[in-house]
């Protein structure tokens, strides 16, 4: 295999909306490369739909506060509060900027950006919900990502893509002291690319493609957090998981929680609004964790719809039609073509879906990767989006705050590579760094290895959802840890057929086994041990939030031997104290 | 249900020319073309190149030519296409490997476009004014997802690659209808010019193979009437 050599003075890995955001920050400061296993705008923030969540108060008296203390008991009380207000402060400026690129917004009769309902989003800490969330229709991430590409286009960012990065190398294999340079291997080609730069912005998006049911895209399979964890970076928050209220039934695709800003209903089979039960002052906008919950115990006691009672009901038939071709055509569209019905007079079957990682790479609020939790640096390193864990979503993420976190997390890690980079020489890059990842494809490729990759996927997508997901137990999640070790003693035998060098994609899929193992190893662990109910995190066993031993984040070493040792780290408090959640 | 596809298959490093093979795969009548396409990939044939990545017809990664029509192989459903499927890779651009084309041409022609916004003017603090008519003057073209199916369904580019092709002029229209943008006539210049607009001779292929349902033929004749207007075109 060839191997070619670059030099830039940082590299962004990933180019969805945090990828693209940071880019544009670069622009013109320092010599940067994108680097993407898509084309940009196959990234799976154009897949987001609803909103960005931010206090304009456009449409309804809104402040940046009322946001944050959203977000903080949205997030159950495991949001980094000081990091929580800056993500909502900033916002208003963030969308006034993403406006001024370009990004067409809806607006209001009086031209401003139109805002509207999304979950858990309230007015005055809890009393109402408010129109908070400023969209393009239902395909608000599509226009982010065309609108922050265009700008990238404008400004000349280099890209290279359909590049799948494979390592990272450190200056003394020791992070924390310092990047020295990445691995990419050219999917065209099947080529090495080693890349020597100073600095790497890793933002490369979620892993919801360890569950079956899941609104991810094939692609989202925690590369980022699974080469960085096994050099030695932990994980923080990995049993936090989102599971969103309305998938699309058995598919997973994803029907935006805009569709009950805007009136829809969920029902159960007796076609009772059971949501007025569980969240009587917000009832159908609750947070997702709530929803999902509510939605299983509603399956749970045999209020389900169809011969299996396994599924609910979404209802947007009580909807002024034009509302919903002129708001939702999106998710109508993606009724009639999956589902064959019309969400205009029909009922739409839905299931909670695997939708968004709360937790993921460590990071502070200028996007630098943390290491442990004495806050050590790791120079160099940043991560922002979804892969990252700020935290600015704790326990449970808002709608329409991801969105958000990636253009204000983007643009502040962004910011902080461009003036690292210009005060640092380059680290210099140990000669043969590369020699590991072409010997594992070499291994893939070449071995006499009995599995099949596709197997082993879909084994580890079924045990998750059936015993990682919405409810856990200790038998479920010992279940799925054991199940998972044996899944990784598989992996070690597989074999890739195709002995081809170009657009070898088993042999990409296999690469992204591994990390998909890595990160549903990290999560189950750290849900294990989390005696206690918080947020996406459930535990039958363990009912309760449990404040006194488990207000902390924590933190997931890999040790050398594959084995996993958790750490724990203090969560930042500010103004708000835990409460009970209700709405 | 059993589904007998057939697929056009090259790779460069080891065939003379395309050719074509049959699988044959179990799915479900509301399966996705492209969950058939995985069947095969994951349990018959690991070297069948295609791409995909969100699977719902958001990201524009797998469009291809689906018995004879341009199509995203995961917004098409089999019970729409039937148990026999013929699927070959999109027109008009280099096959690199089975179902992969070369996309850097049309790439290349999406960025000659200025494709973003132009405003010079200091907004200030807040968002610039647009009222929702203005805003809904343009709404169509911003659906666009840049999966190529319209463009490698014209016979005109299929004929001429130099021509910018109909996503290039979706992605202008989107600009230049925006109230805010102030590039009009440069922007309309580039597409006044040999290689732009007036190669359209309104096949409505491009409508057709639209998997977002843009009306990608009058958005073209848009374009067309804007470069007329007197003094619209400037370098």
């Amino acid at each position: 295999m060839d191997i070619h050599r670059h030099r830039f003075d940082a590299v962004i890995v990933g180019a969805g909306g945090a990828g693209l955001r940071a880019a544009i920050e670069t622009a013109g400061k320092c010599q940067v490369a994108v680097i993407s296993k898509l084309y940009p705008t196959r990234s799976h923030t154009g897949a987001a739909q609803g909103g960005m969540c931010a206090a304009l108060a456009n449409v309804e008296e809104d402040s940046w506060e009322w946001h944050a203390f959203d977000t903080v008991k949205g997030g159950d009380y495991l949001v980094d509060q000081p990091a929580a207000e800056i993500m909502c402060r900033e916002a208003v400026d963030a969308v006034i900027e993403l406006e001024h690129f370009g990004l067409p917004f809806n607006r209001t009769p009086e031209g401003r950006i139109d805002q509207r309902r999304f979950g858990g989003h309230t007015r005055n800490h809890g009393e109402a919900p408010v129109k908070r969330a400023c969209y393009a229709a239902d395909r608000t991430g599509h226009m982010i990502l065309q609108t922050l590409y265009q700008q990238c286009v404008a400004r000349g960012v280099v890209f290279f893509d359909e590049f799948q990065v494979l390592d990272v190398a450190f200056v003394g294999d020791d992070p924390r002291r310092g990047v020295a340079g990445v691995v990419a291997s050219e999917l065209a080609t099947g080529d090495l690319h080693v890349f020597e730069c100073s600095a790497a912005l890793f933002a490369t998006g979620g892993f919801g493609r360890i569950f079956k049911v899941s609104s991810n895209a094939h692609t989202l399979t925690g590369d980022g957090p699974g080469l960085l964890w096994r050099r030695g970076v932990p994980l923080e928050d990995m049993e936090f998981f989102q599971f969103h209220p309305t998938g699309i039934n058995k598919l997973g695709i994803l029907l935006s929680e805009a569709a009950r800003g805007e009136g829809g209903i969920l029902r159960n089979a007796e076609g009772e609004r059971f949501m007025e039960r569980y969240a009587p002052t917000v009832k159908d906008l609750a947070p997702r964790d709530m929803v999902s919950r509510a939605m299983l115990t509603e399956i749970r006691q045999g209020k389900g719809c169809g011969p299996n009672q396994d599924y609910l009901h979404l209802d947007l038939t009580h909807l002024p039609p034009e509302q919903i071709d002129e708001k939702l055509p999106d998710i109508a569209e993606f009724v009639r073509t999956y589902l064959g019905i019309e969400p205009k007079t029909d009922l739409i079957p839905i299931q909670p879906t695997a939708h968004y990682a709360m937790g993921g790479i460590p990071t502070n609020v200028s996007a630098e990767v943390v290491l442990d939790a004495e806050g050590t640096i790791a120079p160099g390193l940043y991560a922002a989006g979804e892969c990252a864990c700020v935290s600015v979503h704790g326990a449970n993420r808002l709608g329409t705050n991801s969105l958000l976190d990636i253009v204000v997390f983007g643009r502040r890690g962004g910011a902080a590579m461009a003036a690292f980079v210009v005060s640092r020489e380059p680290a210099g890059l140990a000669p043969g760094f590369e020699d590991g990842v072409a010997a594992t494809i070499t291994g893939l490729l070449g071995g006499d290895g009995r599995e099949r990759a596709a197997d082993i996927r879909a084994e580890l997508q079924e045990q998750m959802t059936l015993s990682a997901s919405v409810f856990r137990t200790d038998e479920s999640l010992r279940a799925v840890s054991a199940t998972i070790d044996n899944l990784r003693r598989r992996y070690r035998d597989v074999a890739v057929s195709d002995q081809s060098r170009r657009f070898n994609y088993e042999l990409s899929e296999a690469l992204e086994l591994g990390y998909l193992l890595d990160v549903a190893q990290a999560l189950v662990a750290a849900a294990l041990a989390r005696t206690e109910s918080r947020g996406g995190h459930f535990r039958d066993d363990h009912p309760l939030r449990d404040d006194a031993n488990w207000m902390r984040h924590s933190l997931a070493f890999r040790q050398p031997d594959g084995s996993i040792r958790l750490g724990y780290k203090p969560v930042a408090d500010g103004p708000y104290l835990p409460m009970e959640r209700k709405y | 249900m059993h589904v007998d596809l057939t697929i056009k298959r090259f790779d460069p490093e080891r065939d003379d020319g395309p050719h074509w093979e049959r699988y044959g795969v179990e799915v479900d009548e509301g399966d996705r073309v492209l969950d058939a396409l995985h069947q095969v990939r994951w349990y018959q044939d690991g070297s069948l190149a295609f791409r995909r990545s969100c699977a719902h017809g958001v990201c524009g990664s797998d469009a291809m030519v689906i018995n004879g029509h341009n199509r995203l192989a995961c917004v098409l459903l089999v019970r729409d296409v039937g148990s026999t499927i013929t699927v070959e890779p999109l027109r008009g651009l280099p096959v690199l490997k089975d179902l992969v084309v070369d996309m850097d041409a049309f790439f290349a022609q999406y960025r000659s476009v200025m494709p973003w916004l132009v405003n010079d003017t200091d907004p200030g603090d807040t968002e610039r004014l647009q009222s929702p008519e203005q805003r809904a003057r343009f709404d169509d073209t911003t659906k666009c997802i840049l999966c190529a199916a319209c463009t490698t369904s014209c016979p005109i580019y299929w004929a001429n690659g130099t021509y910018v092709g109909p996503a290039a002029i979706v992605n202008a229209h989107r600009f230049v209808f925006d109230s805010r943008d102030e590039a009009g006539a440069e922007r309309l210049h580039i597409l006044d010019e040999q290689s732009g607009v007036w190669r359209c001779r309104t096949a409505f292929n491009c409508t057709d193979a639209c998997p977002r349902g843009i009306k990608v033929t009058e958005a073209i004749q848009e374009v067309k009437r804007a470069v007329l207007r007197p003094g619209a075109s400037q370098k």
